[in-house]
């Protein structure tokens, strides 16, 4: 990692790990570092919007192959906003066939939440980073450990799809508590009452499923993409990022036209799976930033 | 040992076990809420909830309400009864078995769910869930897998209803379980191949799930036990509830009362569930048995959520989920149905386990002794008396409910297998 990606000891962030350093266990979750207030998802994004910018949310697997932090600033350099990182998990019930592997991949190398958090403790891309995972991952270590643990690695916002407004109340307030922000997914069959709720509790901005289905790259964006979007902006002035099926430019550029911007995910995993170099990724990444900028692709 | 309570030694200081209530006298004014309906949350204590992703969350809401209503129309209760009656052919015999009691120094009565039409218990929940699934006005049905047992009842009761029918059954499941993969297809079921993960059952469940995220509009899952999301574990025990009601009323008649014990396997646990729900008010000692190797709720399960619920999950020390294993595809598991996380939790049950090797023993004990084939599955419920009655956890003279929740017939060909390798 070149220094100038460290951030400086007392600049909002925690202090890098001290080299050699190896987090292998949640079990000794201070690891001599004492967590400060993480950067704020919500403000960045709005200032962002502010300044007549379409949003994107790049994802990357954490731990999906050896230069995966090189993919996560390749990523970050391609003109994201924010950037997802996926924290694999062994059962992605929400994800298809493409970020199934890529977690199925990681997990393989030996993968696990430590590891990922470590890696990233005292790097900073530029944008701020939100976690990707699962309810089970976060209920094992204990909701307010996880969250202080994400703040370590310099998240500032987390997504968790199975813990629905039902679930997820302890979640988001130990969240809250350290500075961690919790995105809340709304469905195209989300009915109103529910997505004023979800606007309501959900921070850092509001994750819009653009259909019915898993995680994955489809032909076209789907007709409930606008819609929703649509509903969405109708109901909040938070930042909506619509995400699912988004393969290219040309469906980002129409994901975007009714919401503030896009997560792209599969896309880039599947590249990277089929071995493309961080560059390669970034630049794709690029070619969905400069299409969002021009408003069309 | 004596005194009956002293089979609560049995549970070696775990703390699950430890809690008042095993014996199940102390427990008397606290029975009726135990197995009743869950909490507005969804939850038995603090396990089930409904943990799946916004977009299924409506669909769950709208099969509650879907439930609550069928369930309390009498028509549709007729309706249901009928068919279990004239179709699947209910009851059930209680069937004594003289041979075996004398072998084993207790009173054994086995509820014999083999002898229902497809071969398994499995039939009165998908008769339920079929008959549920025309009133949403649904035509299409899914289905997750293990051994093919629900795989091949659901295939049976989207024949019955005519609607179309998807089975997920992982590839090694499917190598295993040959001859169930053609019945379900025999019956105008598509099978798809699982070859994600493990290739088992928790990997079929997942498959389905993403299934049913995109086509819940005009799919209902139906989930083959007493997991998943609220209301599934709760709904699927009502169902499979006519297991214990009917036994409750044939040991009533044989026994003047209530067994000593109550005996069933679990895997998800829905003849366990629908066997004790019919005695959780009485004294009976209620057992549920895991296989060794996918005993969530042994030394190795901690709480955890998985496949939308709250429960004791096999996983390691960052949540990632173990894989089960057993020869038993059909407990091959790595999750509990969280009822039975409660009932353990509070002691009104205990959870025991069995061996590979017992209960390959147990099962040629049953044929031999009786003339009846049991199912891998409940052949672990028979491996734990057998060794509990050897080490006078169940007292001589005890009468014995087990719940023979299936034929032996599906696994025939693979035991037969293993007892040649043994035999070399």
């Amino acid at each position: 990692m070149s220094s100038p990606r460290l951030r400086p000891p007392g600049a909002g962030f925690a202090s890098p790990a001290p080299a050699g350093t190896k987090a292998t266990s949640f079990a000794s979750p201070e690891a001599g570092v004492a967590p400060s207030r993480p950067t704020d998802l919500e403000a960045t994004l709005r200032a962002a919007r502010a300044s007549g910018r379409k949003l994107l949310v790049p994802y990357v697997t954490g731990g999906l192959r050896d230069d995966w932090v090189a993919l996560l600033i390749a990523v970050a350099d391609g003109g994201a906003d924010a950037v997802e990182v996926g924290l694999p998990f062994s059962d992605p019930m929400m994800d298809g066939p493409t970020i199934q592997e890529a977690s199925y991949r990681a997990l393989k190398r030996g993968t696990t939440p430590a590891s990922v958090l470590s890696e990233l403790r005292g790097l900073d891309v530029g944008v701020p980073l939100v976690v990707m995972t699962y309810a089970n991952l976060v209920l094992r270590a204990g909701t307010k450990r996880f969250a202080s643990e994400l703040v370590g690695a310099g998240f500032s916002g987390a997504i968790v799809p199975d813990l629905p407004l039902e679930e997820s109340e302890e979640w988001e307030h130990d969240a809250a508590a350290q500075g961690v922000q919790t995105v809340l997914l709304a469905a195209p069959v989300t009915p109103d009452e529910r997505l004023f709720r979800i606007c309501e509790r959900s921070h850092g901005f509001v994750y819009g499923v653009n259909l019915m289905g898993v995680t994955g790259e489809r032909q076209s964006l789907a007709a409930s993409s606008v819609v929703l979007a649509k509903r969405l902006k109708a109901t909040t002035d938070k930042p909506v990022v619509m995400g699912f099926g988004i393969s290219g430019p040309e469906q980002a550029v129409a994901a975007a036209e009714h919401a503030d911007g896009v997560v792209v995910a599969s896309a880039l995993m599947r590249a990277a799976l089929a071995g493309a170099a961080a560059e390669e990724v970034g630049e794709r990444v690029a070619a969905i930033r400069a299409a969002l900028d021009r408003g069309h692709p | 040992m004596t005194a009956p309570g002293g089979a609560e030694t049995g549970a070696k200081g775990d703390r699950r076990l430890a809690a008042a209530g095993a014996t199940g006298e102390p427990l008397a004014g606290r029975a009726g809420q135990l197995m009743g309906e869950p909490d507005e949350r969804g939850r038995f204590g603090s396990f089930g909830g409904g943990y799946v992703p916004e977009a299924l969350v409506p669909a769950c809401q709208e099969l509650e309400r879907a439930f609550r209503s069928a369930w309390a129309d009498p028509a549709f209760k007729q309706r249901y009864r009928s068919i279990l009656a004239d179709y699947a052919g209910r009851p059930s015999p209680l069937t004594e078995c003289h041979n075996l009691s004398k072998h084993l120094g207790v009173r054994v009565l086995l509820k014999r769910e083999d002898l229902n039409h497809t071969g398994s218990h499995k039939i009165n929940n998908v008769v339920g869930q079929g008959l549920l699934t025309l009133e949403m006005g649904k035509g299409r049905l899914i289905a997750e897998t293990g051994a093919g047992q629900h795989g091949v009842a659901t295939a049976t009761a989207a024949a019955l209803f005519g609607l179309e029918c998807v089975v997920y059954m992982g590839e090694v499941d499917m190598a295993r379980q040959e001859l169930n993969v053609f019945r379900m297809r025999l019956l105008g079921a598509e099978v798809r191949a699982v070859r994600s993960g493990s290739r088992t059952l928790k990997d079929a469940v997942n498959e389905a799930l993403r299934d049913w995220v995109a086509s819940v509009s005009s799919t209902h899952y139906c989930v083959g036990s007493v997991m998943g999301p609220h209301p599934f574990p709760w709904m699927v025990r009502e169902f499979q509830a006519v297991i214990g009601e009917e036994a409750r009323e044939q040991c009533e008649r044989l026994l003047g009362g209530a067994p000593d014990f109550v005996v069933a396997c679990v895997g998800g646990g829905s003849n366990a569930a629908g066997t004790f729900s019919g005695f959780v008010g009485t004294g009976a000692r209620l057992v549920g048995v895991e296989a060794a190797g996918g005993a969530a709720l042994g030394p190795k399960g901690v709480p955890g959520v998985l496949h939308g619920m709250r429960s004791f999950l096999l996983q390691d020390e960052f949540g990632q989920i173990l894989e089960a294993e057993s020869i038993s595809a059909g407990l091959d598991y790595p999750g509990v149905g969280p009822e039975h996380a409660h009932l353990a939790e509070v002691g009104r049950a205990r959870y025991e386990s069995a061996t590979d090797a017992e209960v390959l023993e147990a099962l040629q004990l049953l044929s031999r002794t009786e003339g009846i084939i049991p199912a891998l599955e409940p052949a672990h419920a028979l491996a734990w008396l057998v060794r509990a009655t050897a080490s006078g956890e169940v007292p001589a003279g005890s009468t014995v409910l087990l719940t023979m929740s299936g034929r032996g017939d599906k696994d025939a060909e693979h035991v037969m297998r293993l007892l040649g390798m043994r035999s070399k």
